[in-house]
């Protein structure tokens, strides 16, 4: 089985690599990078014309939740990988906050072949740090190493007991895993459903200060002095927090972070007129959140884009703003939130597909993230110039709850390879036009 | 004036001519609660149905007052008494109230924002009765009628309001109307209960005698001793200490100043008696052109042209309303 994609412009970070090329890849893996029109295809070679597209390693989003097993109403393995193929990832690393939590061998084994079955993305589940997400006591780690999981993480939850949060460093470096904290003080966050300022007082909300995050951060980096291991923050959404991780790897500690789109497109401001889908955990901040997010990104404090995809049912969103459940989706519209933000902020193409590939692939420690010979073709095709219109129908999650629905997006991934498979093509009338 | 809004959901938004012409209908409907034939046939045919998810007597009472003066229909129903406590959401329970067609929803909910939600799924006019902690549109503008009435005036004019800004939806509204028709806003209360986002709204003070001083009119907000879980405040005792208005931080005050409270009254917490009952009191004038503002409301509503501008409000759930009844289909 051999595979041409021809005449695209081939960014790939990892060996510092952006020029237009034809990029060859048999038996599902990079056979070849070699320049344009150089090589010529066999007859029985499928070739895909890839002119005025990038070819970049598959996307990575090492932050979703794919809600299975347990609430398949908002989304299954299935749906959830094909909403993240159809968004360019070619791969995701699952949260636990399933029913049954993902605590044991037996729920990461199962999420993994719910994957095998969907055949769509690589699924790379997370396991819980504590047991039920509990924040008492440790879950068994090395058992669900041994079944596959990636890190480990609480997220949904903050771990509050500080001592819990050291063990956890400890214990999880035995096996290389990743702590990804969800930083939340919940004696500050308390009953809050949005920013803590300006909006949250004249929408009359409970408010969630800054601090609940940037004390959490404080305190965690405070301990991952001792402990070492490797401490990933999620969803970072605060100048505070920036800053604070900006120092702590100036002083060389083995700390990563990630921020969503949604944290650096929008603000609080997005609430206005109670918007359900403005309201997640860490709420939508301000412009100097924002702008401090930005930096963070082109400066390298954050390593890498994920999007916290939440998937709810619109039953869950459908009501008062503080009974509405937190989150949104974001594996269909991270690509092109991502590229829009790359433009104001003149991120280079390389640094751009780095964070959203090649960063999540080096955390994680898996396969991917790059186009070197050798490795598996995963592959995003992109057209960073094609508008769309995010229309709840055209969407391949299972929920709808995203507030960029009725907002036409520019860039689009159309065409995703897994293992040199095609599992997303773009190619039904309406599903964009070139500008 | 041509009043085009089909819902009242908060003052903020709403511009000065909109204001003074709720105010001057509001004033031209007095007279009717002075006849002795206390109706007129104005609403007759129209439905309100008011729908309250928290306690009230002063505002549910005032609200079925100035429905049955102007001859509309009123049905009401209570929280504790609804089918919410069967476990039904707002949502439902507010679609099967909009499916027995009603022309007026009246709404007090706990929830900032409820009577937002109703207003983009319903057909029918909605009334914000008090929101959570975000708005009470109709209070605030009784309050600017009394206000008017005594003062001659809004523009100008000196007001203080004291107590527990964060939480009081009575504050939010009269802070945004009476900053829209020029009055000078001060908020006066504890820092707990003063976030600093207030600052750039109105000058604030923790001392309620700079507060009152040269004010032209106190306006006290009940201290909501169910809200104050969570150390806002030491004690009750504390706060009267500090904030309970006497006749002697009204002599810092103009020497005409009112005092106004929206009820009930915490006596001996926010008030003393003596200001309570004194002569600088406007607080039954209050709750009489309580019943002049919402028959006011309802009339503008309920007369108002119907106009479907229910989905362009919020389109993304306006556009989820869609694909859903298409599936449904």
């Amino acid at each position: 089985m051999s595979l041409w994609i021809r005449g695209g412009l081939v960014i790939d970070p990892a060996n510092d690599l952006e020029l237009v090329a034809d990029l060859h890849v048999v038996n599902g893996r990079i056979a070849a990078v070699v320049a344009a029109g150089s090589v010529r295809p066999d007859d029985s070679d499928l070739v895909i014309q890839a002119e005025g597209l990038w070819v970049v390693p598959g996307l990575i989003d090492m932050h979703v939740h794919l809600r299975e097993p347990g609430y398949e109403y908002k989304e299954t393995v299935a749906t959830g990988t094909a909403a993240a193929v159809a968004g360019g990832f070619t791969a995701v690393a699952c949260m636990a906050n399933t029913l049954p939590v993902n605590d044991s061998a037996a729920v990461t084994e199962f999420i993994l072949e719910r994957a095998r079955m969907a055949g769509l993305a690589r699924v790379y589940p997370v396991g819980a740090v504590s047991k039920g997400l509990q924040g008492k006591e440790l879950a068994e780690m090395g058992e669900m190493h041994r079944a596959g999981i990636v890190a480990v993480s609480d997220d949904g939850q903050p771990i509050e007991d500080a001592s819990l949060m050291r063990r956890a460093l400890e214990y999880a470096s035995t096996f290389g895993l990743p702590v990804i904290a969800h930083e939340e003080d919940r004696a500050l966050s308390q009953g809050g459903v949005m920013n803590e300022g300006e909006w949250s007082f004249r929408l009359g909300l409970r408010g969630i200060p800054k601090a609940a995050e940037e004390a959490m951060v404080a305190r965690d980096l405070a301990i991952l002095e001792r402990t070492g291991g490797h401490l990933h923050i999620a969803h970072i959404s605060t100048a505070g927090s920036v800053e604070l991780v900006r120092a702590a790897k100036r002083r060389g500690l083995p700390v990563t972070a990630e921020a969503t789109p949604h944290h650096f497109s929008l603000t609080e401001a997005a609430v206005a007129g109670y918007n359900t889908h403005a309201k997640m955990n860490p709420p939508l901040r301000t412009e100097e959140d924002v702008r401090a997010l930005r930096e963070g990104l082109l400066d390298g404090t954050i390593d890498c884009i994920a999007t916290d995809h939440a998937p709810h049912h619109t039953d869950e969103k459908l009501c008062e703003f503080d009974r509405a459940a937190n989150g949104i989706i974001g594996l269909e519209t991270a690509l092109p939130l991502t590229l829009a933000m790359a433009r104001e902020i003149g991120w280079s193409r390389k640094q751009m597909i780095a964070a959203l590939s090649t960063n999540p692939a080096r955390i994680l420690r898996v396969p991917g993230g790059s186009l070197t010979v050798g490795a598996p073709a995963d592959i995003t095709l992109i057209d960073p110039e094609l508008t769309w219109l995010v229309e709840a129908e055209s969407l391949h999650s299972r929920s709808r709850n995203t507030p960029f629905l009725g907002r036409e997006l520019r860039g689009r991934a159309v065409m995703t390879l897994v293992g040199g498979e095609i599992k997303w093509r773009l190619g039904e009338p309406g599903e964009g036009e070139r500008t | 004036m041509n009043f085009s809004r089909r819902h009242l959901l908060g003052l903020e938004g709403f511009n000065r001519e909109e204001i003074l012409f709720l105010l001057d209908t509001a004033a031209s409907f007095k007279e009717i609660s002075e006849r002795e034939i206390k109706k007129v046939p104005t609403l007759r045919g129209k439905t309100v149905v008011a729908a309250f998810f928290e306690p009230s007597t002063r505002t549910r009472i005032s609200f079925e007052i100035a429905a049955k003066r102007m001859s509309a229909d009123f049905v009401s129903l209570s929280g504790s008494t609804s089918s919410a406590t069967k476990g039904e959401t707002l949502l439902d329970t507010a679609r099967n109230l909009a499916a027995m067609q009603p022309d007026i929803l009246v709404l007090r909910h706990p929830s900032a924002g409820a009577p937002h939600l109703l207003a983009q799924c319903l057909e029918c006019s909605v009334v914000n009765a008090g929101d959570g902690c975000h708005e009470h549109p109709t209070q605030a503008l009784l309050d600017l009628l009394t206000i008017r009435e005594q003062k001659g005036r809004i523009e100008g004019l000196v007001v203080a309001i004291v107590g527990d800004i964060l939480h009081s939806r009575v504050a939010r509204s009269n802070l945004y109307a009476l900053r829209t028709l020029g009055a000078e806003v001060r908020l006066v209360g504890p820092r707990t209960l003063l976030p600093p986002e207030c600052a750039a709204l109105a000058f604030t003070t923790t001392d309620l005698r700079e507060g009152v001083a040269g004010a032209d009119v106190v306006m006290l907000l009940r201290l909501q001793r169910e809200r104050q879980v969570g150390n806002f405040i030491p004690s009750v005792d504390e706060y009267a200490r500090y904030y309970c208005l006497t006749e002697a931080h009204l002599r810092l005050a103009k020497p005409d100043v009112i005092v106004m409270h929206p009820g009930p009254l915490n006596r001996g917490i926010e008030i003393s008696s003596e200001v309570a009952d004194g002569p600088y009191s406007v607080i039954l004038d209050q709750v009489a052109n309580g019943v002049a503002v919402r028959m006011a409301v309802l009339y503008l509503l309920g007369t108002g042209a119907r106009r479907a501008d229910a989905e362009t409000e919020r389109p993304q759930l306006a556009a989820i309303g869609r694909a859903r009844r298409r599936a449904s289909r």
